[in-house]
C-alpha cells in the first residue's frame, strides 16, 4: 500500500465516530425541512449543496417565520463564518497542492474534517503534501455521502410524523446540543449570554435584524473577554 | 414559511455559494497574507454568538403554545444544554433533552 493510499484509510478509520453523529443530525434535518415546507428535493440539494448543519438548521428556522431572503442568507452565512478561521489555519499545510485539488478540498472543509485534519498534520509534520489531501479527503468518504443520504431519508419520512411527537422543539433542542459542547471558555460562555440577552432585547427590530446585531455584539465580548483573561495569566 | 420555489433556490444558491467561498477564502488563496489576529479572534466567537441568540426567544416563548411559557420545553432546554456541557457531546444532549421534553409532555398532558 502506499503512503498516500495509508493516508485515506486512516482518514476514513479516524472520522468513523462520527457516523454516529452525521446521520441522525442530518435525518432531522430533512425531516425538519420539509416540516417546513421546502420539497423533497430542495431538502436533499440543500444538503448537497451547502454540508454545514447548523446553517442549514439556523436558515430553516428563518425560513418558517418567513424572514426576507437576505436575512435567511446572512444568517445562515454568519453561523459559517467560523469556516473562514478554519480555512486560515490549514492552509498552511496544503502549500504545494494543486489548485482544483484545494478549491475540491475547500468543498468538504467541515467541523468534524478541519478539526481531524489539524490534529493530524499537525503531529505530524513529516506529512507530504499528496498524503494531506487523502487523508482529509479519507475524513469525509464516508461522511459526506451518509450526510446526503440521511437527509434523503429524513426528508422522505418526516412528512408521516404525527405532531404530537413534538418536533417543534427538534430545532431549539438540536441547537442547544451544539452550543453545550462549545462553551469551552469563559469568553465562550459570555459571548453566548450576550447573544441571548441582545436577541431578547432587539427582538423588536424587524427582519430578525436584531440576531444580526446580538451576534456582532456577543462576537465583540467573546474576543474581549479573552484577551482579559490572557492579560491576567500570561 | 411563505416563499415561491424561485425564492427558496435562490436561498439555497447563497447560502451554498457564500459558504463554498468562506472555505475557499484562504485555502484558495495560499501565499496571500494570513488574518490579522484580531479578526481571528472575533471569528472564533461566531457559533456561540449566533446560534444562543436564535434558540433564546424559541424557548422561552415556543411556537406550539402561541409563544406561551411552557414548562416541559424550559425543562427538556435546560437538560439538553447541561448535558452538553457536561458531556461535550451532541447526540447525548440531544437524547436526554428529547427524553425529558416526551417525558414532561406525558406527564403533563
Amino acid at each position: 500500500m502506499t503512503t498516500t493510499k495509508r493516508a485515506l484509510m486512516h482518514g476514513i478509520r479516524d472520522a468513523l465516530p462520527f457516523i454516529f453523529v452525521v446521520a441522525p443530525f442530518a435525518m432531522l434535518f430533512g425531516v425538519i425541512a420539509t416540516e417546513t415546507g421546502l420539497s423533497t428535493v430542495q431538502t436533499f440539494i440543500f444538503s448537497i449543496a451547502v454540508i454545514a448543519g447548523a446553517a442549514q438548521f439556523a436558515a430553516v428556522q428563518l425560513m418558517a417565520d418567513s424572514a426576507p431572503v437576505l436575512i435567511v442568507v446572512a444568517t445562515a452565512l454568519a453561523v459559517n463564518l467560523r469556516m473562514a478561521m478554519y480555512s486560515a489555519s490549514i492552509a498552511p499545510y496544503l502549500r504545494g497542492v494543486a489548485f482544483w485539488k484545494r478549491a475540491a478540498m475547500s468543498y468538504i472543509l467541515v467541523d468534524q474534517s478541519y478539526a481531524l485534519g489539524l490534529t493530524k498534520f499537525e503531529t505530524e509534520p513529516d506529512m507530504s503534501p499528496s498524503e494531506r489531501v487523502a487523508y482529509f479527503t479519507g475524513t469525509m468518504m464516508i461522511n459526506m455521502p451518509l450526510w446526503y443520504g440521511s437527509t434523503l431519508v429524513g426528508a422522505l419520512v418526516g412528512s408521516r410524523i404525527p405532531p404530537e411527537y413534538a418536533l417543534d422543539f427538534a430545532v431549539p433542542i438540536t441547537f442547544l446540543a451544539l452550543v453545550g459542547p462549545m462553551l469551552k471558555t469563559a469568553a465562550h460562555v459570555m459571548a453566548a449570554l450576550t447573544s441571548i440577552i441582545m436577541a431578547l432585547l432587539l427582538g423588536f427590530i424587524p427582519y430578525d435584524l436584531g440576531l444580526m446585531l446580538a451576534a456582532v455584539a456577543a462576537m465583540i465580548v467573546g474576543a474581549q473577554v479573552e484577551l482579559m483573561v490572557k492579560r491576567r495569566a500570561p | 414559511m411563505n416563499y415561491t420555489p424561485i425564492e427558496i433556490w435562490i436561498i439555497i444558491a447563497l447560502v451554498a455559494l457564500g459558504t463554498y467561498l468562506i472555505r475557499f477564502s484562504f485555502i484558495g488563496l495560499i501565499g496571500g497574507r494570513d488574518l490579522p489576529p484580531w479578526v481571528l479572534r472575533h471569528l472564533r466567537y461566531t457559533p456561540v454568538a449566533v446560534l444562543p441568540g436564535l434558540v433564546a426567544p424559541l424557548v422561552l416563548w415556543p411556537e406550539a403554545t402561541g409563544g406561551d411559557y411552557d414548562a416541559p420545553r424550559l425543562l427538556a432546554a435546560a437538560v439538553t444544554l447541561l448535558l452538553g456541557v457536561m458531556f461535550k457531546n451532541m447526540m447525548i444532549a440531544i437524547f436526554g433533552g428529547a427524553a425529558t421534553l416526551f417525558l414532561m409532555l406525558s406527564l403533563l398532558g
